[in-house]
C-alpha cells in the first residue's frame, strides 16, 4: 500500500467513526433532549404525556401534603399559573415551600408525575430557568428582594 | 497583616511570571544566554511567592480571620481542623489560588530537575506556563482576590456548606487540579515544540512521564469526586453526567489518548502533529472544565462563583489560549514531519484507533455538555442532556474500542497479521462466550446486555493477561518453557509494560462494576416504622427507630436498621439526616454495607405517619466496589508505569526509541 492509500484508510476509518457518532447523537436527541417548561408554558402549550419533560417554578405556600405511601403532593408555580406534581421518594435535603425547584417526569391528565425532584445544593440557589420563568411572570424582582433579605 | 504579605506575594508572582513569559522566549529566539538561563530562576521565585500566598490564605482559614471576606463566607470557629485547612480551597477563590500553586509547583519541577533537557527548549516551556500563570494571576488579582479584608470583621464565619464538609474534599479537588494542571505540562511542551519547529523521541519521553502523571492524578482524582457523590449526596448513583463530571472526563479523554499517541511518537517518530494537536486539545479541555466549573454558567455544588465579570475574563482567557494556539499550530504544525511508516493493522494502527474513539468520545460528551447552552444562546428554549443521551452515544462507542483494546497490544509495530493475533485471544474468546453464557443463564432472561458486559469484560481481562504471558514467553518456538524460567521472565519486563497490562486489566475489572451496577441496580422507597422490615436482593433490612445524635457544628436523626441475611445478623445500619447550625442546611448522609458482589445503600428521608415512621430508600448496587477498585488497578498501572528507568531523571539522551535492553531493565 503506498503512503497515500494508508491515509486514505485512517481518513476512511476516522469519517465511519465520525458519522457513526453522530448518528448516534442525532438518534439519541431525538429521543433524549428534556424541554424545560414554565407552569404558564404548559398550561398554554399542553404537551402530551409520552415525552419527558421538565417543569419549573416555587413550590407554591400551603400545596405541600403527604399522600401516604412515601408519595408528595404540591403544587409548582410562576404565580401566574399553577400545575400540580405528585412525587414518590425522598425529596431533596432543600425541597421546601416557596423554594424553587425543577422536577422532570411526565404530564398525565394535568397532574405532573414525577420521577425527580431536583432542588440544589444550596439555600440561596434558584435554578436559572425558575428564574427566567418567574422573571417572565413579572414577579422576579419581589423574589429577588426576599432572596437579599435571607439572614446570612 | 498576614492577609496583606499574601496579597503582595501574589502581585510578586504576577511579576515574576510576566517576566518568565517574556524574556527567556526572546533570549531563545536570539540566542541570548542570560534571558535563556533566567528561565529556571524565574520559575523558582514564582513557585517560592505563590507558596507563601498560600500559606498566608492557610494561615487564616486555621486561626479563622474573620476580617478576611474569604474565611468569613466560607469558615466558622466551631468546624473540624480538617475542614478549616481543607477550606482553603473550598470556595472560588482559593481554590484557583490552588490552581496556580500546583501550576508552580509544576513549573519549578521543570527548572529544578530539568537538567537534561536544551536550555532553549527548557526556557520556551517555562515561558509558557508563565504565560497560562499571568492569565490565572490576573483574573484572581482583578476578579477574585482571595486575601480581600471586610470591615468590621463578624464574630464568627458563615460556614462551609455542609455538603463540602467531607474528608473527600480535603482529596478530590487537589487531585483534579494535579491532573488538569498537569496536562499544562503537555501543554506548554506541545506550544515549545511548535516554536522550535521540531518534534522527536527525547520530546516524546519528556511529555509522556507528565501526561502520566497528569492522567494518574485525574482519574484518581475523577474516582475520588464519584465515590463522594456516591455516598455523600444519597441519591445511591456514582456518576450523573452532570456537566460538572463531563468537565473532568472530556480531559481524562483526551488526555488518555494522549498518552497512548505520545508512545507512538516515542518509539516511531510518527503521528507527531497529531500528538501536538491532542496535547492542545487535553489542556483546551482542562481549561474549559475550569471554566464550564466557575464562570457559573452551568449551575451545581461546585459552582461558587456567579459573578458575570468572572465569566467573561474566563472566557476570554480561553479564547487566547484555544485561539493562539490553535493558530500557532496551523502555522507551525505542518513542519512537523514524521518518519516512521506504518500499515493500517499494527500496533500504531491500533492506537491511532483509540485516539480516533477516544477524540470522538470526547467530542460527544463536549457536544451534550454545550448543547444546552447553545440553544438557550440562540433563543430556542431551554433544554437539559440527561444520562439516557450519554449513555445512548457513549456506551456504543466504548463497545468497540474495549473490544480493540484485547487485541493491540499483540499487534508488531509497523505491519502485523490480524489473523494470527486473534488466533492467539482463543482463551480470552472462550471466557467471552462462557462468562456471558453463564451470567445469562444466571440472571435470566432480558439480562443478556449485562451478560455481554461482563463477557467483554473478561475478554478483555483474559486478553491482556494473554498478551502479557505471551510477551514474558509462556510459548517458545520450540515448545513451552519451565515455570521459574517465564516467572524470571516476567520479573525482567519493562515497568512500563506492565503499567500497561495492569491499567487495561484495572479497566476490564470497572467495566464489569459499571456494568453490574448500570443493568442490575434495584430501588426501593418505601415509609417504614419502627419494627418494619424490607427484603433487598436477600438481605432482610429491620427498621429499628430512629434518635437524635447530636454532631460537632451539627444536629443528626439517625436511624438504625439491623441487616440479616438467611437468619444471620449480618450489620446494623445507621443512616442520617443532618441540620447544620451555622447554615441551617440539611444533609443526607447514607448507610452503606459494602460487599464483594455489591452495595447495600439505605438513606432515612422525613418522617412520615403517626407511627415514627421515615420515609426509607434502600438500593442494592450490584458490583459496584468493582469499579473503585478497577479505577485504582488503573491509576497503579499508570504509576508504576512512570518508575520506568526510561522515564527517570537522568536518562542518557541519545538512546534512540529509547527501547530499554530487556536484560537490564526493571532490574
Amino acid at each position: 500500500m503506498k503512503r497515500k492509500h494508508k491515509r486514505l484508510t485512517f481518513v476512511a476509518v476516522a469519517m465511519v467513526l465520525l458519522a457513526g457518532a453522530v448518528g448516534l447523537m442525532l438518534l439519541a436527541f431525538e429521543e433524549n433532549i428534556v424541554f424545560f417548561y414554565s407552569p404558564t408554558d404548559m398550561v398554554e402549550q399542553k404537551p402530551g404525556p409520552e415525552r419527558r419533560l421538565r417543569l419549573g417554578g416555587l413550590v407554591e405556600n400551603g400545596s405541600v401534603e403527604k399522600a401516604g405511601d412515601a408519595v408528595t403532593k404540591f403544587r409548582i408555580t410562576d404565580t401566574v399559573q399553577n400545575i400540580p406534581v405528585s412525587f414518590k421518594g425522598i425529596l431533596p435535603d432543600l425541597f421546601r415551600e416557596g423554594q424553587g425547584v425543577v422536577v422532570q417526569g411526565h404530564l398525565i391528565d394535568g397532574l405532573f408525575r414525577a420521577d425527580e425532584v431536583l432542588a440544589k445544593h444550596d439555600e440561596n440557589y434558584m435554578p436559572p430557568e425558575v428564574a427566567d420563568a418567574l422573571k417572565k411572570s413579572g414577579q422576579w424582582k419581589a423574589n429577588g428582594e426576599a432572596q437579599e433579605k435571607r439572614p446570612q | 497583616m498576614i492577609a496583606e504579605i499574601g496579597h503582595f506575594a501574589l502581585i510578586l508572582a504576577l511579576f515574576v511570571a510576566i517576566v518568565q513569559a517574556t524574556l527567556p522566549l526572546y533570549g531563545a529566539a536570539r540566542g541570548y544566554r542570560p534571558w535563556i538561563a533566567l528561565a529556571r530562576p524565574a520559575a523558582v521565585a514564582q513557585f517560592l511567592m505563590v507558596a507563601v500566598s498560600f500559606g498566608c490564605l492557610m494561615h487564616a482559614y486555621v486561626t479563622s480571620d474573620f476580617s478576611v471576606l474569604n474565611v468569613a463566607a466560607n469558615s466558622h470557629t466551631a468546624k473540624p481542623m480538617l475542614y478549616k485547612i481543607a477550606g482553603t480551597w473550598g470556595n472560588h477563590e482559593g481554590s484557583l489560588l490552588l490552581w496556580v500553586l500546583i501550576l508552580s509547583i509544576f513549573g519549578s519541577a521543570v527548572a529544578v530537575i530539568g537538567g537534561n533537557l536544551p536550555p532553549s527548549l527548557r526556557a520556551r516551556v517555562l515561558s509558557v506556563q508563565a504565560m497560562i500563570a499571568v492569565g490565572f494571576y490576573l483574573f484572581m488579582l482583578l476578579t477574585s482576590n482571595p486575601f480581600e479584608r471586610l470591615d468590621p470583621a463578624p464574630i464568627n464565619g458563615r460556614d462551609l456548606n455542609p455538603l463540602l464538609q467531607d474528608p473527600g474534599l480535603a482529596f478530590h479537588p487537589p487531585m483534579l487540579y494535579l491532573g488538569y494542571v498537569g496536562f499544562s505540562m503537555a501543554f506548554s511542551f506541545a506550544i515549545a515544540a511548535l516554536i522550535e519547529g521540531r518534534v522527536d523521541a527525547a520530546w516524546a519521553r519528556w511529555v509522556r512521564p507528565w501526561t502520566l502523571a497528569a492522567w494518574c492524578f485525574l482519574t484518581a482524582g475523577i474516582a475520588l469526586g464519584s465515590w463522594w457523590a456516591y455516598y455523600e449526596l444519597g441519591w445511591g448513583g456514582w456518576w450523573f453526567w452532570d456537566p460538572v463530571e463531563n468537565a473532568s472526563f472530556m480531559p481524562w479523554l483526551a488526555g488518555t489518548a494522549l498518552l497512548h499517541s505520545a508512545t507512538v511518537v516515542e518509539k516511531r517518530d510518527t503521528l507527531k502533529g497529531w500528538t501536538v494537536l491532542l496535547a492542545i486539545i487535553t489542556f483546551s479541555l482542562s481549561l474549559l472544565g475550569t471554566f464550564l466549573v466557575r464562570s457559573g454558567v452551568l449551575t451545581s455544588v461546585h459552582a461558587f462563583a456567579t459573578d458575570p465579570t468572572r465569566g467573561v475574563f474566563i472566557l476570554a482567557l480561553l479564547v487566547v489560549v484555544i485561539g493562539g494556539s490553535l493558530a500557532l499550530f496551523a502555522w507551525r504544525g505542518p513542519q512537523l514531519t514524521s518518519t516512521g511508516l506504518f500499515q493500517p493493522i499494527s500496533r500504531e494502527g491500533a492506537l491511532l484507533f483509540n485516539n480516533l474513539v477516544m477524540a470522538t468520545a470526547a467530542a460527544a460528551v463536549l457536544l451534550g455538555t454545550l448543547y444546552p447552552l447553545l440553544l438557550d444562546a440562540i433563543g430556542g428554549g431551554k433544554v437539559s442532556v440527561g444520562p439516557p443521551f450519554f449513555n445512548a452515544v457513549f456506551i456504543p462507542l466504548m463497545v468497540p474500542m474495549i473490544a480493540a483494546m484485547a487485541i493491540g497490544p499483540l499487534l508488531t509495530w509497523k505491519r502485523a497479521d490480524l489473523g494470527q493475533a486473534l488466533g492467539r485471544l482463543g482463551a480470552a474468546l472462550a471466557a467471552f462466550v462462557t462468562v456471558t453464557a453463564v451470567v445469562w443463564w444466571l440472571m435470566g432472561e432480558g439480562a443478556l446486555l449485562g451478560a455481554a458486559g461482563i463477557g467483554l469484560a473478561t475478554w478483555l481481562a483474559v486478553g491482556t493477561l494473554v498478551e502479557l504471558a505471551e510477551r514474558a514467553g509462556l510459548r517458545r518456538a520450540g515448545g513451552e518453557r519451565s515455570l521459574g524460567q517465564f516467572l524470571r521472565r516476567l520479573g525482567r519486563l519493562p515497568r512500563a509494560s506492565w503499567g500497561m497490562t495492569i491499567g487495561h486489566f484495572g479497566l476490564a475489572v470497572a467495566v464489569a462494576g459499571m456494568t453490574g451496577v448500570g443493568i442490575w441496580k434495584q430501588e426501593h422507597v418505601r415509609v417504614m416504622a419502627p419494627g418494619e422490615t424490607i427484603e433487598v436482593a436477600g438481605y432482610v433490612l429491620t427498621f429499628e427507630g430512629a434518635k437524635q445524635a447530636p454532631g460537632p457544628n451539627y444536629q443528626a436523626t439517625r436511624g438504625r436498621f439491623s441487616v440479616t441475611r438467611d437468619g444471620d445478623a449480618v450489620a446494623n445500619l445507621e443512616p442520617e439526616k443532618r441540620i447544620y447550625a451555622v447554615s441551617g442546611q440539611p444533609t443526607t448522609e447514607a448507610a452503606i454495607l459494602t460487599t464483594f458482589w455489591g452495595d447495600l445503600y439505605v438513606v432515612i428521608g422525613d418522617p412520615e405517619g403517626s407511627s415514627g415512621g421515615f420515609v426509607t430508600r434502600v438500593y442494592f448496587n450490584p458490583l459496584v466496589a468493582w469499579m473503585w477498585v478497577g479505577v485504582m488497578i488503573m491509576v497503579m498501572g499508570g504509576l508504576i508505569s512512570l518508575s520506568d528507568r526510561r522515564h527517570r531523571v537522568g536518562v542518557p539522551k541519545g538512546t534512540r526509541r529509547g527501547v530499554a535492553p530487556l536484560a537490564t531493565a526493571g532490574a
